[in-house]
């Protein structure tokens, strides 16, 4: 049975970048894919990665991960100035992020505006 | 006593002039073609390969690094130190390399070689002045470990040329890379074969001005 699991940003305000993405993996190796509000920036993206790799093992083997931004481009211009400076306000990365489990999560299949997540077939007995 | 002192300042200009060599690396995903790069360069330049390059995924997973390469295009020249880095992931499963003929002690050794090779690469961020990233050109580009590579190149304010590799393949399609990373300046090449390299040498003129 698959467990997706939403995280609104308001979760992760409080934290240090470092217990953001223990708690992240800490969800991950329960076998939950997340769905979190907001993307990483890069250099929690390259923590997160260094960090998946430490934990690597027989039953761990790493992470499925993929973030959109669906800020629209062609929005007004002072209608997207007006949401930037609310998100850097609130500390937020608009868009959004999944992350799941490498031994559930086959691939996370994207393209500029779509997700598609492709789960691992059950082994046959 | 004034030989001495010759030597001295010599010794003193030489480890200067070492450390102002520019350091170019080269980075990517697993099996994008970048020690191919790096074989290719070095093979053109000094008439020998650099590294190992193979099908089996983390091949590399350690920091190679070949020091003066010196590369020349329409009359100047440029010597750099060349970076080999291990293909930067998410995940790696030992059993993909049961795939390659590896029984599973291999395979489990090479696993773990492999995790520290990335956790080394992404160290290596900091220590490069110019990087190609290399692709596969056969590959879709919107994958979130290219997004992170080239995200924290660009917050490390890192001048970057992307190489879309394997253009020899049929299903290569570098106006899709293009269009992913429409910020940076794309080049199509076949490592392998050896195909539009008088173009790449020029890209890594520009970048590196």
């Amino acid at each position: 049975m698959l467990t997706l699991q939403y995280v609104p940003h308001h979760e992760f305000t409080q934290l240090s970048v470092d217990e953001k993405l223990r708690r992240i993996l800490r969800s991950v190796r329960d076998d939950k894919i997340l769905l979190i509000e907001g993307r990483l920036t890069s250099l929690e993206e390259s923590e997160l990665i260094k960090m998946t790799m430490e934990l690597i093992n027989k039953d761990f083997k790493g992470v499925e991960i993929a973030s959109i931004d669906y800020t629209p481009k062609d929005s007004p211009f002072f209608e997207r100035i007006k949401k930037d400076f609310a998100n850097f306000l609130l500390r937020i990365k608009p868009g959004l992020t999944i992350i799941g489990p490498a031994t559930l999560v086959k691939e996370i299949r994207k393209d500029p505006s779509k997700i598609e997540l492709l789960t691992m077939e059950k082994k046959k007995k | 006593m004034i030989d001495k002192l010759g030597m001295l300042f010599r010794g003193f200009f030489n480890i200067f002039r070492k450390r102002k060599r520019i350091k170019l690396g080269i980075y990517g995903p697993p099996n994008a073609g970048k020690s191919s790069i790096a074989n290719r360069i070095s093979k053109d330049w000094l008439g020998e390969e650099f590294t190992t390059a193979s099908a089996v995924p983390h091949e590399t997973r350690e920091i190679v690094v070949k020091e003066k390469i010196t590369i020349k295009s329409k009359g100047k020249e440029l010597t750099f130190n060349l970076i080999d880095t291990p293909g930067i992931a998410t995940k790696i499963d030992y059993e993909d390399f049961l795939k390659f003929d590896l029984n599973a002690k291999e395979a489990k050794d090479r696993a773990k070689e492999a995790t520290k090779g990335v956790i080394e690469a992404i160290k290596w961020l900091d220590n490069v002045d110019c990087v190609l990233v290399v692709l596969d050109s056969t590959q879709n580009p919107y994958s979130q470990v290219n997004i992170t590579i080239i995200g924290n190149l660009a917050a490390r304010d890192i001048p970057v040329l992307i190489v879309a590799n394997k253009i020899d393949l049929r299903k290569s399609d570098i106006k899709r890379i293009e269009s992913a990373f429409p910020q940076y300046t794309t080049i199509g090449v076949s490592a392998l074969k050896g195909e539009n390299m008088d173009l790449f040498y020029e890209g890594i003129f520009k970048l590196m001005k």
